[in-house]
């Protein structure tokens, strides 16, 4: 019998992100602005998830959130069965840089800083070695199709291109989780296709993917969609 | 991070912005040069006159009329410049050393100036002839070069043998070393040269070496006459018996002269410890000045580090955020900005003192700074402190962001 509890507890556990009642409120009084009012939401491991919504509905606010970039006002945040809001800083820190990936609209690379450079400097936050940093970064630079432009500054690249050394920096350090916010928003038809195939290759080696964004093609990609409005979650279902 | 990545990023953060960084390191480097350079200067301008004193001899008193006032009024006979004049009977008494046991020898001297000297047919106006006695040279730091001085019995026989600075040795033999031994005349009367003294380091505008010192008895007899003395040099025992010793040469000059008690002394004595130290005082001043208003600067140039760093954070509070989402703890980020404005200082302060070291070695203000080490490690010591002190601030607002904050950031 406690064999099978076990197993229970553990399936329990399974949700690699688990949100549970989660609000947010920017400011106080007249001015509050509350961003997510009360949402939960449970992503398992390997999943691919598309959140869409309307401008201003929270689905960045709850990135962050998940991302632990920001912290809820109210609800609890269990990322990976530890709950995030007793991790210290650095222990918050360490989860940024070990299990989540970001990839952001506006690319967020570090500026004067080479492809390599910026690919790198997670695995530097990771400890790593100078040598296996390089071949990492390569490798990954090499797998979004940037080999040949790993020594130019983000300013020398195009949008789609530093999008994907963005993907390459997100990808390096290996992270179960990949959480991209409108991704492909900056980016032409041609480049999106780029992008979202990535994803789907991610996808198939059992990456969770979190994608925010406003194109339905982009969200018929994923395996299921996530609506948001006013702070809520209106619709939830799996779409593939 | 390992210190050479966190080196690296620092490094990078620098060069990013050259211009900026260097014109920082440029205000560093002022006010660490300026420290090392202005206190070498007060330093160097102290041990100039130290060593200007020192020449003149530590121990020594000087003792001269100031002709005292009182005499006439008090209608005593004769004027009071003669009542109060300094005598040889004097110079006896004050080397009696029952009278002043902590004087060790005394000199009386009396000067003639403007006298001709003549060898053959070369002539040279000897600014100053002294007579004195053999104390003289000892107790005044004034060595024999070459040759040798009279003695105490050239003295008793008034023997004219004459002593010749070494302006006047050159000016009258051309080499001082063959003066020894030779006949000059001065004035109409014959000298046989002694010896040469040894070269003097100006203390003033007077040139101390064009100067000739005969014995007392032999000025007298041939030049100045029976006058008075112009002063009395004595030598005390030690340089910390000075003031004892001035007080019994006063005491004793105000009893041989019957001064009244409630008349302030007619005689003048000057304490060249006293003077020494008065320097040595003025000095120390001096530099402690310079060394405040270099510290200034240098407090400036810290400040101009954490303005740049501030800058440096608010332009780059997208960047933390960057970091900060892919990993970057705070020690990490505290350590690179840190370490960036511990730089800007450390380059500034290593420039200021190669700079220092340069400027140094030239001639400022007419004063030969003399290079004081610790002021070195010091001023390199503070650039580094001041880049940690005035750089931690930017660096703990930036480490202290959180993520999504420093990511928002316009
Ligand atoms: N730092 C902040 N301070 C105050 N209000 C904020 C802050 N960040 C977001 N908000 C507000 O919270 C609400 C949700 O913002 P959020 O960025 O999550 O929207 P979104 O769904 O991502 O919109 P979009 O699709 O335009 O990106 C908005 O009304 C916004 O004005
Ligand atoms: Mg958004």
């Amino acid at each position: 019998m406690p064999a099978v509890l076990v197993v229970v507890a553990s399936v329990a556990a399974d949700a690699l992100i688990d949100i549970r009642d989660v609000t947010k409120t920017y400011g106080h009084g007249e001015t509050a602005v509350h961003a997510l009012q009360g949402v939960s939401l449970r992503v398992d491991a390997g999943e691919y998830v598309a959140v869409m919504g309307s401008s201003g509905s929270g689905k960045s606010t709850l990135m962050n959130i998940l991302g632990c970039l920001d912290v809820p006002s109210r609800g609890e945040y269990w990322l990976d069965g530890s709950n995030v809001a007793r991790l210290s800083e650095d222990q918050q820190a360490l989860v940024r840089g070990r299990k989540i990936g970001f990839i952001f609209q506006s690319f967020n690379l570090i500026p004067r800083t080479t492809a390599l450079a910026n690919v790198e400097l997670p695995l530097t936050y990771a400890h790593l070695r100078r040598a296996e940093r390089r071949r990492r970064a390569n490798r990954a630079l090499e797998l979004v199709g940037l080999a040949d432009r790993t020594g130019h500054r983000p300013n020398q690249l195009s949008g789609g291109q530093q999008q994907r050394v963005a993907i390459a920096r997100a990808l390096a350090t290996g992270p179960r989780i990949l959480l991209a916010d409108e991704p492909t928003g900056n980016l032409d038809a041609h480049s999106t296709d780029e992008v979202l195939g990535m994803f789907d290759g991610l996808h198939d080696d059992g990456r969770t993917i979190i994608v925010i964004t406003h194109e339905h093609d982009v969200a018929a990609r994923a395996r299921r969609l996530v609506q948001v409005a006013d702070g809520r979650i209106v619709s939830d279902e799996v779409t593939r | 991070m390992s210190p050479r990545d966190l080196m690296g990023a620092a490094l990078r953060g620098l060069t990013a912005n050259k211009l900026r960084s260097l014109l920082t390191v440029l205000g560093v480097s002022i006010g660490v040069g300026a420290v090392i350079v202005l206190v070498a200067v007060g330093n160097g301008s102290g041990k100039a006159v130290q060593a200007r004193l020192e020449a003149m001899g530590t121990n020594l008193l000087t003792v001269s009329t100031t002709g005292g006032g009182g005499g006439f009024q008090r209608g005593q006979a004769g004027p009071a410049s003669q009542q109060y004049s300094l005598t040889l009977d004097d110079a006896a008494a004050l080397a009696d050393t029952r009278l002043a046991p902590d004087v060790s020898s005394v000199a009386p001297v009396m000067t003639s100036s403007g006298s001709t000297a003549t060898n053959g047919d070369t002539s040279y106006t000897v600014s100053q002839v002294i007579g004195t006695t053999p104390a003289y040279m000892p107790a005044t730091n004034t060595p024999v070069g070459i040759g040798s001085s009279f003695t105490q019995e050239d003295v008793d026989t008034s023997q004219r043998v004459i002593l010749l600075g070494q302006t006047t040795a050159t000016e009258l033999f051309t080499r001082p070393a063959s003066a020894v031994g030779q006949t000059i005349k001065l004035g109409a009367v014959d000298f046989v040269v002694r010896g040469v003294l040894a070269s003097k380091d100006s203390t003033g505008f007077n040139d101390p070496n064009a100067t000739a010192i005969v014995p007392i008895s032999t000025l007298r007899a041939t030049q100045a006459g029976y006058g008075a003395l112009s002063q009395i040099v004595v030598q005390a025992k030690d340089t910390d018996r000075v003031d004892t010793a001035q007080a019994e040469v006063t005491q004793l000059l105000t009893a041989r002269h019957q001064v009244p008690a409630n008349q302030t002394s007619p005689f003048r004595i000057t304490n060249s410890a006293q003077i020494l130290q008065t320097s040595q005082d003025t000095a120390a001043t001096f530099t402690a000045l310079l060394a405040t208003v270099a510290a200034i600067s240098l407090v400036v140039g810290g400040i101009g580090v954490t303005n740049i760093m501030l800058v440096t954070v608010t332009e780059r509070t997208r960047e933390i955020g960057i970091r900060k989402a892919l990993g970057a703890r705070r020690r990490t980020i505290l350590g690179q900005f840190l370490i960036e404005a511990t730089l800007l200082s450390l380059i500034g302060g290593a420039v200021g003192v190669g700079v220092a070291l340069i400027v140094t070695r030239f001639q400022l203000a007419g004063v030969q700074p003399a290079l004081v080490p610790s002021s070195i490690g010091l001023a390199l010591g503070v650039s580094a402190a001041v880049g940690l002190f005035f750089g931690s601030m930017p660096a703990h607002r930036a480490a202290g962001l959180r993520p999504i904050d420093a990511l928002r950031h316009e």
